[in-house]
């Protein structure tokens, strides 16, 4: 599997992300400057990594989404091309119009910062093939605006297309109001968009991929990748 | 030239600052306060006097860049 990583000005994920990629895939990911206007020849897999792009000023990755590379990423993922957003990589990929809907405000103000549970909704996606469906994980979030939001049609849209592939949850599974940390509609943590090639998500699961990160459940999202891949060659 | 471009929440939109705000202001005393929902403002100075082309320059860069329109709805004046 061969990765691109964007770095833009005030990311702070990118290592994390591209020392996950490592692990899984055994390639140096390719770090890509923002202001590139091309991606690496034969990459697989773009990812948006986490951080605060641009200080997180006017919006957050609402400047991210606009940088020249973007248009590359939009033409890469237009021809099926796989794209990984996470944290603020998702708020890119909304801001920049490859997913729909926005990531509000946490519904009770405050940053959050701590292991949360996921349900994975399916597995029969490239972004979570390397779970199963139901299956129940534990990863970091990090982030002040994560409070996913769209509009009524959007949201029937999502989940009637079986879009929504990570749920915020309690540790036995359940979806309620407490365990839906950042308040986002339908604790949505990870969505797709409607090719399925581009996933948007919260949480953090390049932080939970190593025995001494005390936890190694985020594994199965870059290990399913690297499956899916090899499938496809 | 001068201009200014506003940004609000659409209504229905959640807003928790908004709340937040409301909450201070009253616990504040301020008098009176039913709802407060915030936004943004943008002043902008633009070369050339073409009030019809600065309108639509404005009108590109909030479509483009300084709103949301999923979430948010902009108003542009020319004020000057």
């Amino acid at each position: 599997m061969k990765s691109a990583v964007l770095v833009f000005p005030g990311i702070n994920r990118e290592r994390d992300m591209a020392r996950a990629l490592r692990l899984a895939s055994g390639h140096e990911p390719a770090m890509v400057w923002h202001a590139e206007t091309s991606l690496p020849k034969d990459t697989d897999l773009v990812v948006v990594p986490g951080g605060f792009s641009y200080g997180d000023y006017l919006r957050c990755g609402a400047i991210a989404a606009r940088a020249p590379v973007m248009d590359a990423v939009r033409a890469f993922a237009a021809q099926g091309g796989l794209v990984l957003g996470v944290c603020n990589g998702f708020q890119i990929l909304c801001e920049g119009g490859l997913l729909p809907g926005v990531l509000m405000r946490n519904a009770r103000l405050k940053f959050i910062c701590r292991d949360v549970h996921l349900r994975v909704e399916r597995s029969d996606t490239p972004f979570t093939r390397g779970y199963n469906a139901g299956q129940i994980i534990r990863v970091p979030v990090a982030h002040g605006e994560g409070n996913y939001e769209a509009d009524e049609e959007t949201l029937k849209r999502l989940e009637g297309e079986g879009r929504v592939l990570y749920r915020y949850c309690a540790a036995d599974g359940a979806v309620d109001e407490r365990a839906n940390i950042n308040g986002a509609a339908h604790a949505i943590a990870g969505i797709v968009n409607e090719a399925g090639n581009v996933l948007g998500m919260m949480p953090h699961p390049e932080n939970h991929v190593e025995d001494i990160m005390g936890c190694t459940d985020g594994r199965g999202l870059f290990a399913g990748l690297v499956a899916h891949l090899e499938r496809a060659a | 030239m001068k201009a200014r471009v506003t940004v609000t929440l659409k209504s229905g939109i959640l807003d928790p600052q908004g709340k937040a705000i409301e909450g201070a202001l009253k616990s504040l005393g301020v008098d009176g306060v039913a709802s407060v929902r915030q936004g943004k403002v943008f002043d902008i100075e633009l070369s050339g006097s073409d009030t019809a082309k600065a309108e639509a320059a404005l009108k590109d860069a909030a479509d483009k860049l300084l709103a949301n329109t999923v979430i948010e709805n902009y108003r542009v004046e020319v004020l000057s």
